[in-house]
Parts: C-alpha cells; sequence; structure tokens
C-alpha cells in the first residue's frame, strides 16, 4: 500500500520508543515524501524497568531516554519532537482533562490529517490506554471537518480475534535498515530485541517478520468513542 | 558515581549519614508493566511512592549471603519503610543516595533513594 499525501502526521505516544516498534518506517517514509511528523512524546519513560548496561539509575534513566529519542528523531529525520514531561506510569491518573488539553492544543496549532496513536482497549500498558483516550477526547472536540484520519496501534493479544486484519498495512520492508537504527537508538530499552532480531534462529525470523515487514494501523470512527462513552 | 554492587559497610554508613533529619525518599518495587502481558501466570504487583517527606531514627541494612539485601528503616513516629531485594548502590551528583535491586536479567527491581532535597518532579 502506497501512502496517500498528507498535510500533517501527528504521533502521540507516551513512551521514548513507542514509535520505534510499531512505526518508525511510516514516519520515514511520510518524510520520504516530503510530510511533516511531528511526534508528541509525553512522558520520559523515565520509570522503565530497563535502566540500561550497565545499569544506570532511577534517577538518571529519563536523561538516557531524552538522548536516545532525540538520536532516534534525528534519524526518522522528524520535522518535530515535542516532550511534555508527565511521569511515566502516572497518565491514567492525571488530573482529568490535562493531557487532553495538551493534545488539543497540537491539534489546533499543526492541524494534522493523519494521526497516529494507540488503539483504545487494545494497547495493554495503562499508559497506553490514558494516551488512547487522552487523544480521543481531544479528537472529539474538533469540528467533524477538522478531524484527522485516526490511525491507530493495538497489540493486545485479543487484537486480532476482535478488531480483525488491520485496515492500514503499510510495507516497509524497504526500511529495514534504517529501521534497525532506528530501534538501536533506543538501546536502553532494545537491547533484547536486537539480539533477537540478529539470531539466525526462529525467534530471529519471527522478530523480522514483525517488525521488519509490515507495518498495521486499524482505523478507528471517533464517532464511536462519543457515543460510547456514556457507557463505560 | 556510577551503581556498584552493593559494599556493606559503605552501605551501612550512607544509612547512618542520613539519619535524624528531614529527608525525601522514592520507593519502588516493580515486576514490569507487561509481566502479565508476556506471561498469563504471573500475578503484576508492584509499588512506587516518591517525594514521601520522612525522618528515620533507625537504618539498618540485613542480608547478603544467599539473600537479596533488605534495609528497614524505623520512623521518628514509629512507623517504617522496609525494603527487601537489593543489590547496588551509588551517590550521584546531587547527593541523592540511591539502593537498587538488579535482577537476574540485569532489570530494576526494587529502589530505595533518599535525598535532602526533593527528587525530579
Amino acid at each position: 500500500m502506497t501512502l496517500k499525501e498528507e498535510a500533517h502526521v501527528l504521533v502521540v505516544f507516551p513512551h521514548p520508543d513507542d514509535e520505534a516498534f510499531g512505526v518508525s518506517a511510516t514516519i520515514m517514509k511520510y518524510r520520504d515524501m516530503g510530510v511533516p511528523v511531528t511526534y508528541a512524546c509525553l512522558t520520559y519513560g523515565d520509570m522503565g524497568r530497563n535502566i540500561g548496561n550497565p545499569p544506570s539509575t532511577r534517577e538518571d534513566l529519563w536523561k538516557i531516554r531524552k538522548a536516545e529519542q532525540e538520536e532516534a528523531g534525528r534519524l526518522m529525520n522528524l520535522s518535530e519532537l515535542k516532550f511534555y514531561g508527565y511521569r511515566d506510569k502516572t497518565l491514567e491518573f492525571e488530573e482529568k482533562g490535562k493531557i487532553k488539553g495538551d493534545v488539543l492544543e497540537l491539534l489546533h496549532e499543526l492541524k494534522p490529517t493523519r494521526l497516529i496513536s494507540f488503539y483504545p482497549g487494545y494497547c495493554v500498558h495503562p499508559d497506553h490506554e490514558a494516551t488512547a483516550e487522552a487523544v480521543l477526547d481531544a479528537v472529539a472536540e474538533l469540528a467533524p471537518e477538522d478531524r484527522p484520519t485516526l490511525t491507530l496501534v493495538a497489540f493486545d493479544k485479543r487484537t486480532y480475534e476482535d478488531l480483525g486484519e488491520p485496515q492500514i498495512q503499510t510495507e516497509v520492508r524497504d526500511y529495514t535498515d534504517r529501521k534497525m537504527k532506528v530501534l538501536s537508538a533506543h538501546a536502553s530499552q532494545t537491547a533484547q530485541l536486537l539480539i533477537d532480531l540478529s539470531k539466525d534462529t526462529q525467534i530471529g525470523e519471527l522478530a523480522r517478520e514483525r517488525w521488519f515487514e509490515k507495518e498495521n494501523f486499524y482505523l478507528y470512527d471517533i464517532e464511536d468513542w462519543i457515543n460510547n462513552k456514556g457507557n463505560k | 558515581m556510577k551503581l556498584k554492587p552493593l559494599d556493606e559497610k559503605k552501605v551501612q554508613s550512607l544509612l547512618d549519614e542520613y539519619k535524624n533529619e528531614p529527608v525525601y525518599i522514592h520507593v519502588e518495587v516493580t515486576n514490569g508493566v507487561y509481566a502479565s502481558h508476556n506471561n498469563d501466570e504471573v500475578f503484576n504487583a508492584g509499588t512506587f511512592l516518591r517525594n514521601i517527606p520522612i525522618t528515620y531514627t533507625e537504618g539498618t541494612l540485613k542480608g547478603g549471603n544467599n539473600f537479596e539485601h533488605r534495609v528497614g528503616l524505623k520512623l521518628d513516629n514509629g512507623g517504617w519503610v522496609y525494603v527487601t531485594g537489593l543489590s547496588h548502590y551509588t551517590v550521584n551528583e546531587n547527593d541523592e543516595f540511591i539502593l537498587h535491586g538488579i535482577d537476574h536479567s540485569g532489570k530494576l527491581a526494587a529502589a530505595l533513594e533518599i535525598s535532602r532535597k526533593e527528587f525530579k518532579k
């Protein structure tokens, strides 16, 4: 599938490295087409359990991950990388509407035509879920004609069973080397994956197939979010 | 100073250094947010407490040998802070005394940190 021209693509995830696994080749494809891409990264990933090798400390991890994200951003040729500095793990407990407000401000500023974030209910990590909710709450406040196309990443075990095949499957094989470099930039978090990817075994093959062939997105109808909110 | 394997004498003397004065602590135990995603058998429990002001009147390191190290802090109001699973320590450039438990795969499993100033928000 070739990518459609967009005015601006906005990526919203909570952690440095969330972009690397599932969407970094898509970001690079857009950048190669000349489409501006902004990554809004809500935390510095300061509460990660992987604190580097040799291990750094809980107090230094945020600096390491921030620098890794800046390098990954450079490799992807991101138009803009924005950090919001929320504490990792706490997004779901933040003041109601605060993160939505940040995202809404960004939507007004950038007027993206495609938005990439997580799929609510199918993204495993509580920070991912909180991000998905804030993003959808923000998009719901835009006038219908101003809303970007929502293309969301799902990776819960129930994903295929419940949601079926992703509607957008972007071929990224040509980006294998560059995506590998982006993953490597996040070394404090991806060390084990990089070892797996280099293996000449079934584990290696599965990892390469998962990350270097296609990047998958589900289309999401904001009306579903607006209509179902009251039932939650 | 880099994180180093726990040295009992040095850690005990550091615990004594921060005793009997107002300090902030960061306490954490984690098996990772993905623990139960990766393995259905895992019951995912964890905690972190950050920037909690305390004063402790006794601070003691125990364990070692075949056990992970543990620290108990007896507070001036009779309360307690207890953390087990500690293996490494350092004091960083901000004078933050950091104890970490690094598990067999190199990941952070436990932390007790003590500082005279607040930790980063």
